[in-house]
């Protein structure tokens, strides 16, 4: 298929031993590195290894990762796919999977939020997947109206298809400049990035799933799929059941924004889903570890909204472990935590660990829900009795668990 | 209904001035009012409906560029909180929220932009954007121990002569000429963002006395937890 330059066969095979050197000593899965090599030897390599190719860009604040993975999963169906599944989503990660897969038909790539517009310009790709933007990390991304405005003049003038989440107005916003929209009625439980209108800042009145500006135009478009509750109702109105393996609300949202994309990639629904309904854990997410006789199972959640979904999928009746850092990754800024109501963890046993279980412990003082401070993960696990128990943590925090535990995918 | 002793808080704009955690500041207010028997009830006002004038204290948050002149233009068309503060109503105001009180700040390419004149300061947009911990000593006309938070902002602040200087920086970069945040009468500024408060509950119990007259104190083990934990973190042993 691609028959690449020689400059760029080169750089692609010289930061795929990149990658391989990196797994081999233990440096990690060598994604980003490998990348980073070979776009050093041939800056224009990106655009290069995704042309002849049939992608998909897939962004959005929450859920990237996993949408990712269930596309990839339903396009399998159809030809090899290259795809960056560890969520190293800026273009060094991008050369990466695609140099992976040289000869794979098609690609669908997780896109960091701020380097869409870039990685749109530079790929071409033909279809682009917008699911929801809230706050998040704001010491290193980017604000959020900001970064709307900036897909809106990505996408302005571009042949792209885009498929978006008609539910969040700010991701509607971004995305109706496209020449291109199927819009998916996915549901938008976080709520509070959301109020205002984007277009002209009034309010913006809302009915159940339906949004509307009371001072402007700007309102809700007119869904072709829509989730209702475990099911989804295709452009033809014909409903399907889910019934997908990975828990949640907000899972069953991503599976209806896989199964409009796979659609626009000409795969019909009833050859997609038994795809989605693969895929039972991703990157570690959902998975369950065990030690003595705990069984802990893994939740991630790196901003409020993704604690919201976290807590969708939480079963009440357990206790729970919760383990927050700062470190790079996760935003060195702990006040987010300010804006997830914990109150519904009332009556649960909580404990509480991570490098800043102070910054978690006042939180949840201060919400009156009452806690058990742990020094660290083991130690709050091993304070539970034999059984099940769910954990929430964010993202460096997530990893240092799966690391103690084994990298069980 | 709240009665007559209700101590309300209102947060001003949270649909236009909440990008993060700035919710903290009204439920810690609210916390260390009700633990001390004092009914409390925060008010939240969005962008679109008036600013009640007979609350205890107000609260604005931080924003983007755009929210933020929004808010601005919104706040001076509406009247009430001017009238709540010179009424003697108390406030705290965080980052972008800040700036709004002041005569001008940088719009989205740093234009000026009219604020709503409740303090005597003017912002600009600074050159580089400020992010980390800031540690301050404060004002000791206040008798307040060390202010830490988190600052994450490109204004530069300048103070005029009816404003003191809220603190003196330790670590981080605050107004920008070695001060941090500003005080006149019960109006309190700061770039300290999101729960300010939850890491300075003595600047709470401050706004709180402004409204309430004197406090018992709290037991605040796990303020002071952080604090200590926060304070060691940032500041050169
Ligand atoms: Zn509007």
């Amino acid at each position: 298929m691609t028959q690449l330059p020689l400059r760029a066969q080169l750089a692609s095979a010289l930061g795929r031993s990149a990658a391989t050197l990196s797994r081999m000593t233990g440096r990690g899965d060598g994604s980003v590195i490998g990348g980073r090599v070979g776009l050093m030897l041939e800056p224009d390599l990106l655009r290069q290894l995704a042309r002849d190719r049939r992608l998909a860009l897939i962004s959005a604040t929450n859920g990237k990762t996993t949408t990712t993975r269930l596309i990839t999963s339903a396009l399998l169906e159809m030809g090899e796919v290259a795809t960056n599944a560890y969520g190293a989503n800026m273009p060094a990660g991008h050369v990466s999977a695609l140099s992976q897969h040289k000869d794979a038909p098609y690609g669908v790539l997780e896109v960091d939020e701020k380097y869409l517009p870039e990685v749109l310009d530079t790929t071409g790709a033909g279809v682009v997947c917008l699911m929801n933007l809230s706050r998040d990390q704001m010491d290193r991304a980017a604000e959020i109206w900001l970064l709307a405005q900036k897909w809106r003049r990505a996408l302005s003038g571009k042949p792209t298809h885009v498929i978006a989440n008609c539910d969040d107005p700010l991701v509607t916003w971004g995305a109706s400049t496209a020449a291109k929209v199927t819009w998916v009625s996915g549901g938008q439980r976080w709520k509070e990035d959301s109020w205002c209108c984007p277009e002209c800042g009034g309010p913006l009145d809302r009915k159940d799933r339906h949004w509307a500006c009371r001072e402007c135009t700007f309102h809700r478009p007119e869904p072709q799929w829509i989730l209702d509750d475990d099911a989804v109702i295709d452009p033809r109105g014909q409903r399907w059941v889910l019934d997908i393996q990975l828990p949640g609300a907000a899972n069953r949202s991503n599976a209806a924004m896989a199964l409009a994309v796979a659609e626009a990639f000409g795969l019909p629904v009833e050859r997609a889903l038994p795809r989605l309904r693969e895929v039972t854990s991703v990157a570690g997410r959902y998975t369950t570890v065990e030690r003595d006789g705990r069984h802990a199972r893994l939740l991630l959640a790196k901003n409020p909204a993704g604690w919201l979904e976290a807590f969708d999928v939480s079963d009440p009746a357990l206790p729970i472990i919760l383990s927050v850092n700062a470190q790079g990754p996760d935003g060195r800024d702990t006040s987010w935590l300010w804006d997830v109501d914990y109150r519904i963890l009332r009556g649960r046993p909580v404990f509480v660990t991570g490098e800043r279980r102070l910054d978690l412990a006042l939180r949840l003082d201060v919400a009156d829900v009452p806690f058990v401070l742990a020094d660290t993960f083991s130690e709050a696990l091993a304070a539970q009795p034999p059984g099940r128990v769910d954990v929430i943590a964010n993202y460096t925090a997530f990893q240092q668990i799966r690391s103690e535990f084994g990298r069980a995918v | 209904m709240p009665s007559d002793s209700t101590l309300r808080i209102v947060w001003i704009y949270p649909d236009l001035l909440s990008t993060y955690g700035d919710q903290g500041n009204a439920l810690v207010l609210e916390q260390r009012a009700r633990r001390r028997g004092i009914d409390a009830e925060v008010v939240h006002v969005r962008s679109a409906d008036p600013v009640p004038e007979t609350g205890d204290i107000y609260l604005i948050g931080g924003g983007e560029d755009r929210p933020q002149i929004l808010a601005a233009e919104r706040l001076r068309r509406d009247g009430g909180l001017h009238r709540a503060i010179a009424r003697g109503a108390a406030m705290l105001a965080v980052c972008a929220g800040y700036q709004i009180m002041g005569s001008t700040f940088g719009g989205e390419e740093g234009q000026p932009v009219d604020g709503i004149g409740v303090l005597d300061i003017s912002s600009t947009r600074g050159p580089a954007r400020a992010v980390g911990e800031l540690v301050a000593e404060v004002d000791s006309a206040l008798n307040l121990p060390t202010l830490t938070g988190f600052e994450n902002h490109m204004g530069v602040t300048q103070l005029g002569p009816g404003v003191k200087p809220l603190s003196q920086v330790v670590t981080g970069v605050g107004n920008g000429n070695g001060f941090e945040g500003c005080y006149a009468g019960h109006v309190v500024g700061t770039y300290l963002h999101g729960p300010a408060l939850a890491r300075n509950p003595a600047l709470a119990d401050l706004l709180l006395t402004w409204s309430a007259g004197d406090l018992p104190p709290l037991d605040d083990r796990w303020y002071e937890a952080l604090r200590t934990e926060r304070l060691s973190a940032v500041l050169p042993r």
